[in-house]
């Protein structure tokens, strides 16, 4: 699929079944401080893929370079068939386009309200009308299970989680391919965390999203995510689902499912639903 | 005591690894190794701890100032080529600029400020003319006040207090408003929206400033004038008429356009500094306060750097 953009070099051949993202030797340096030390991995259409990792590990370094806001010492990165390196302008706003990001404290204008916010990417780069603009604005809000009144309130106003919800909502706009979300439960009470559960799996199941996520919510990497990827000491460990990698015996993964924490997810998990694949890939 | 002791241990730490090590190759005296090795155990009751914001020392100050002083230099030069590739990407594309922003912050930077501006440049006349009438009373040359606060006020003080103001209110928004945006990851946002955070934050405030602080600034010449006017009056019976008389002989255009031809520069400066130590804004909420303070004192200071530069140039020209 979509290497079609102009410009775009297509040497590898465009088939469906090529990643979404393809992360080849990337390694990253703050000065002298190495985060990514030759990191290879892929992301496929339509899985909801994680990635973990303690704090400092570079999770959000990762996700950064994969969304055009930092770029990598060293290493490729594709994303949908396009390779980051050295875009123009206008390729990189027609990528730009082609995904959503909602970040962990929302990032929305505080200057305009909701349905601006999520109205503001059709506006900046659709020719459609005002009216029209709403209209949609208003369907991704009623999507992310926000209420209609809340489209007339600023940022300021909001929760934490209907900030998130109102972030992802303006993530959603340009009916993306590809959805990046940083600590969509962070901050978020187990309710509506719970609620992040069942969003992220309609979307995935209900629109054939591709999700790329960073999280720590036990709860929901059980729940909905088809593969992770554990980043620790500046290395992918490893890349599995779930329950592969909680059979996996590695310093950096086993402390992640100890504790009372990990074990009731766990629990919860295997009572609530079976891991949906099992094929582990360790590293 | 307590203060001096983790000090001296953490530097001799390693010196004193080496000179155990030392010795015990060469196989040295019992007595020297039984000193060592009581040095050794004086050291483990008093393990080197890491000191508390390690204690730096002059020279080691003076180096990271240095060199962060050049950091930020080099950071503004590349601020400002992004800066100047935005409004390349503008003129090309003219339907890009955004008037809304633009008019917005021409009302906010340049309306808003006429109160306090025009304030203060009137105050700013009636001290220059007080304090000139007593010098010029005791010559009789009365008069004379109209020279001294039409030169003064319209070739310096108004452009400066001007600037000065600005800097302060609007200098200071810039580097506040960007800077939070960058906290709360709007910045990121915007990228990713395919906004060019230049064009929508930097741009139009320039371009509003650069407008409106001429015109703010021919305002001030107004408003200082007229204080000096009403100084001349009270102080040195020199009446309205004759005062506008006088100073339409001693004030030249030429004087009048040197001031309002430095308000622009001053503008730049200002929207550029406040715009740059916003962008620079890393982590929390104390970050946006400190750079809000930093763009605050680098525009005064560059704007009176800017405006000694001025009077070098024009005296050179004769102006």
């Amino acid at each position: 699929m979509a290497s079609s953009l102009p410009g775009v070099s297509t040497s590898d051949s465009a088939s469906a079944d090529a990643p979404v993202i393809d992360i080849r030797e990337l390694s990253t340096r703050f000065g002298a401080k190495v985060v990514h030390h030759d990191i290879n991995l892929q992301v496929r259409r339509a899985e909801v893929f994680a990635i973990i990792g303690g704090s400092g590990s570079g999770k959000s370094t990762l996700l950064r370079e994969m969304i055009l806001l930092h770029t990598p010492s060293s290493g490729r990165i594709k994303v949908l068939g396009v390779d980051l390196k050295d875009l123009s302008r206008d390729d990189a706003l027609n990528l730009r386009l082609r995904w959503g990001v909602m970040f962990q404290h929302g990032g929305l204008f505080g200057s305009l309200t909701v349905l601006e916010n999520i109205g503001l990417p059709l506006r900046e780069h659709t020719p459609m009308k005002d009216s029209q603009i709403d209209k949609i604005a208003a369907e991704k809000l009623a999507l992310t299970g926000l209420k209609p009144e809340v489209g007339a309130q600023y940022p300021a106003q909001l929760s934490g989680g209907m900030m998130k919800r109102a972030s992802l909502a303006r993530a959603l706009a340009l009916d993306p391919e590809l959805l990046f979300l940083d600590e969509p439960t962070a901050g978020l009470d187990p309710q509506a965390a719970a609620g992040v559960d069942e969003l992220v799996l309609h979307l995935r199941d209900q629109l054939g999203l591709t999700i790329v996520m960073i999280s720590h919510d036990l709860d929901l990497l059980w729940r909905v995510s088809d593969r992770v990827a554990v980043l620790g000491d500046g290395t992918l460990q490893a890349v599995a689902s779930m329950a592969g990698l909680s059979q996996l015996d590695n310093p950096w993964i086993t402390p992640f499912f100890e504790g009372a924490r990990g074990h009731a997810a766990q629990a919860a998990a295997h009572r609530a639903l079976q891991p949906r694949e099992t094929p582990s890939k360790p590293k | 005591m307590s203060v001096f002791q983790p000090t001296f241990c953490a530097i001799d730490h390693t010196a004193a690894k080496a000179l155990t090590i030392c010795l015990g190759v060469c196989g040295c005296a019992q007595t020297c190794r039984l000193a060592c090795h009581i040095f050794w155990r004086f050291m483990k009751f008093n393990p080197p701890v890491p000191l508390i914001a390690a204690k730096s020392t002059m020279l080691e100050n003076v180096g990271r100032s240095t060199t962060s002083l050049f950091e930020q230099a080099w950071a503004m030069l590349v601020f400002i080529g992004e800066t100047a590739q935005a409004l390349a990407g503008w003129l090309a594309q003219p339907s890009r600029i955004r008037w809304r922003v633009v008019l917005f912050n021409l009302r906010t930077a340049g309306f808003d400020a006429l109160p306090i501006v025009g304030l203060l440049s009137f105050l700013l006349g009636v001290v220059v003319a007080y304090q000139g009438a007593d010098q010029l009373r005791q010559y009789g040359a009365n008069i004379f006040v109209a020279d001294l606060v039409g030169l003064s006020m319209l070739r310096e003080f108004a452009p400066l207090i001007t600037a000065i103001i600005v800097a302060g209110r609007s200098g200071s928004a810039y580097a506040a408003q960007i800077g939070t945006m960058a906290v709360t990851e709007e910045i990121d946002a915007m990228r990713t929206i395919g906004i060019e955070p230049h064009e929508l934050l930097v741009l139009p405030k320039i371009l509003a400033l650069v407008i409106a602080m001429p015109l703010l600034t021919v305002f001030a010449d107004v408003l200082g004038v007229m204080g000096g006017m009403v100084m001349a009056k009270t102080q040195l019976g020199v009446g309205f008429a004759e005062f506008l008389d006088r100073m339409a002989n001693a004030v030249s255009v030429t004087s009048y356009l040197v001031g309002i031809g430095k308000a622009p520069v001053f503008a730049a400066i200002i929207a550029l500094v406040g715009c740059f130590q916003g962008f620079r804004t890393h982590g929390g909420a104390d970050s946006v306060g400190r750079q809000t303070t930093r763009s605050v004192v680098q525009s005064i200071f560059l704007v009176i750097v800017a405006d000694a530069l001025f009077s070098v140039v024009f005296s050179v020209l004769d102006l």
